[in-house]
């Protein structure tokens, strides 16, 4: 689907970690950290990136930042290809993607004032002007909810969530494009975790952001989000719009992993179905479909043939072998 | 299901706890009650810093050096915790009649040392041949796959769920009456973290437990628990049955953290202002700089616990008042 207003087209994308052949050892394959993703995103939109740890949902984020090559696949920004490149070349030519930490305030020097760490950020990517990067600054922090006096503060004296406010303006002062945001809301509590959420969604109106919102949380993406894409062992399973894929999931996957959000519906635990066995590991690679040994419905020829994306519905895609099977079975 | 009338395992009642720090005496826990009645699992839900882990360690005996409690009871089967010596609590309480599941299964193993080794240390004294029954038959009720040959790897082979498993075998060793779990799911990915509760909650249920179940996620709280205590800045505000709190909150914190919740909530607004810091905490309720419904006789003097409903208690206002309906 390749997208003519896509700001971000990633194609059949392949990370691999490791694979060298050690000084007089035994040659060990390397592990697919990320296995032949495609996605797009649109201007404007958020993709909220869902999937259990060691997935391969940060190392994606980190392969369309330009922070890990990628070892097969191109990748296009704003209609340019970026990837193939150098590392160095590959991060130069995705300014236009930033990246905001889990804990964006943890990343903050104790020693600067809130001013000159956003003034350096400015500098770093070339504003002289110091006129310039002063209104820039001051706009920012009024934009994230925080007075210019704040400029002269440092971390400590700080909340966490201010300190958090900070953390997000230093990255949207560089008048990013997209935004890969990797876990924002994890550890928060949910008063707090409301507020950040809330701020984010306002600074996205506000400045046009695209989100790419990697996340182990469902429901959190189900409200910051328009489209989702559930990752399992280094491949995408299905993606497709958020009420798509919260109304009709379709790969036994997505639904175990909707099932298994808490619900405020006292006492639902018993008739909660539970996925057994525990999330993959990238580096125990066996044929056929990577869900098959979690898989309540899976049959024998799922040992065998590798699913492919297919289109399920509006934009909406999922691999796996036995569709319209499931597909019955849920009446869905 | 217990009746109402039978006493409750363990009664903490008004229990005060003070932090001596540099910078003056830290209230942590301002007379924070709650009950767990037998046989049942009680949550226990606020926001971080809101006393949570303070109340627990209480009960347990290991609050901070500088930190003890100033005011109120803890009763295990009547005995004031409190009353106690450490010795007694030690060798009869702690890994007694307490077992205790910590919140994080990363960090709760020492890396160097066998799972074996760690798991049987606790049962130091006893004829070898029952302890590895014991540890077996414990193993095998927390369904940890492959138990004959756990004992012999180290926690960096387990996964997370795997350890979690493990620890709460650790807590289950000396067949505990009372089990205190500390976010015991937090560090988990939800397909785990359901697999986890279902375990909890079906070894509470054939070992007849009582569980204190200490969690951030009113989620959890909502599959896993009978009853719930909400706390709030060391107060505890509110407490009754789950389905009740859940359909018919009564303390304005209560509708507040529930409307945050991701099936709740409409508006991503959150909690406007942020906890009170516990050296200069808010005269009266803690919850009332924050309140939308605060009246200026909150900030008077602590409100009195109400009873509107059965088992269900505030303490607000409010409803001492009769304002609320």
């Amino acid at each position: 689907m390749m997208d003519a207003a896509a700001l971000l087209d990633v194609k059949d994308i392949v990370t691999l970690y490791g694979g060298r052949r050690p000084f007089l050892g035994k040659a060990r394959p390397p592990v697919y950290a990320v296995d032949g993703v495609s996605l797009s995103l649109a201007r404007g939109q958020a993709l909220g990136l869902v999937g259990e740890s060691g997935c391969g949902k940060t190392t994606l984020a980190k392969t369309i930042l330009g922070l890990i090559r990628e070892s097969e696949g191109t990748i296009c920004l704003d209609g340019e290809v970026v990837s193939g490149m150098a590392p160095r070349e590959a991060r130069l030519s995705r300014r236009a993607i930033q990246y905001v930490h889990q804990d964006p305030g943890a990343a903050l020097d104790p020693w600067w004032s809130v001013g000159h760490a956003l003034d350096e950020a400015l500098k770093i990517h070339g504003v002289t002007d110091r006129d310039e990067r002063r209104a820039r600054v001051d706009e920012m922090l009024e934009a994230v909810g925080l007075n210019p006096s704040f400029r002269s503060r440092y971390p400590h004296e700080l909340s966490g969530g201010q300190q958090r406010r900070i953390g997000l303006a230093r990255i949207l002062v560089l008048r990013p494009q997209l935004v890969v945001l990797d876990e924002p809301t994890s550890g928060l509590d949910l008063s707090v975790q409301a507020t950040v959420l809330g701020l984010l969604d306002g600074l996205r109106q506000r400045f046009g952001l695209t989100y790419l919102f990697v996340s182990h949380d469902l429901s959190v993406v189900r409200r910051m989000c328009e489209r989702v894409a559930i990752m399992y062992l280094g491949r995408i399973v299905e993606s497709g719009p958020v009420e798509e894929i919260f109304d009709r999931p379709r790969h036994p996957y997505t639904r175990a992993l909707l099932s298994a959000i808490p619900r405020l519906e006292p006492g639902s635990l018993q008739d909660m179905p539970t996925l057994p066995g525990d999330p993959p590991s990238a580096s125990m690679q066996k044929p056929g479909c990577a869900f098959q040994a979690r898989c309540s419905l899976a049959a024998e020829r799922c040992g065998n043939e590798r699913p492919r994306l297919l289109n399920v519905g509006t934009e909406h895609i999922a691999a796996c072998l036995r569709l319209d099977e499931i597909g019955a079975l849920a009446g869905a | 299901m217990t009746s109402p009338q039978t006493t409750p395992r363990l009664d903490i009642r008004d229990l005060s706890v003070t932090v001596q720090t540099d910078e003056g005496e830290a209230k942590i826990l301002d007379r924070a009650s709650l009950k767990l009645m037998p046989g049942s699992i009680h949550g226990l839900v606020g926001e971080s810093g809101c006393g949570k882990s303070t109340l627990m360690r209480a009960v347990l005996g290991i609050l901070p050096k500088r930190g003890r409690a100033s005011q109120g009871e803890i009763l295990l089967d009547g005995r004031d915790l409190l009353k106690t010596s450490a010795t007694e609590l030690q060798s009869e309480v702690r890994g007694g009649q307490i077992g205790f599941i910590p919140q994080d299964p990363y960090q709760a193993f020492n890396p160097v040392f066998k799972v074996g080794t760690q798991l049987l240390e606790t049962m130091r004294g006893k004829p070898a041949a029952q302890r590895d029954a014991n540890i077996m038959s414990l193993l095998r009720s927390v369904q940890l796959p492959d138990p004959e040959h756990a004992l012999d790897r180290y926690p960096h082979q387990f996964s997370g769920g795997q350890r979690q498993r493990l620890l709460i075998a650790a807590a289950l060793v000396s067949t505990p009456s009372v089990v205190l779990a500390d976010e015991p799911t937090t560090a988990l990915d939800v397909t785990t973290q359901a697999q986890i509760l279902k375990l909890l909650r079906g070894l509470a249920e054939a070992r007849g437990l009582s569980m204190l179940f200490v969690t951030h996620d009113f989620g959890v709280v909502a599959q896993l628990c009978d009853t719930v205590t909400v706390m709030y800045a060391g107060q505890t505000v509110e407490s009754g049955p789950v389905r009740q709190i859940l359909t018919a909150p009564l303390h304005p914190y209560t509708r507040m953290l529930l409307a945050c919740h991701p099936d709740r909530g409409t508006a991503l607004a959150g909690i406007p202002g942020s906890v009170s810091s516990p050296l200069r905490p808010p005269s009266g309720c803690r919850f009332h700089p924050r309140c939308p419904s605060a009246r200026p006789d909150c900030s008077a003097a602590v409100p009195p616990v109400t009873e509107p409903g059965d088992r269900h208690s505030v303490r607000c206002v409010l409803h001492a008042m009769g304002v609320a309906a």
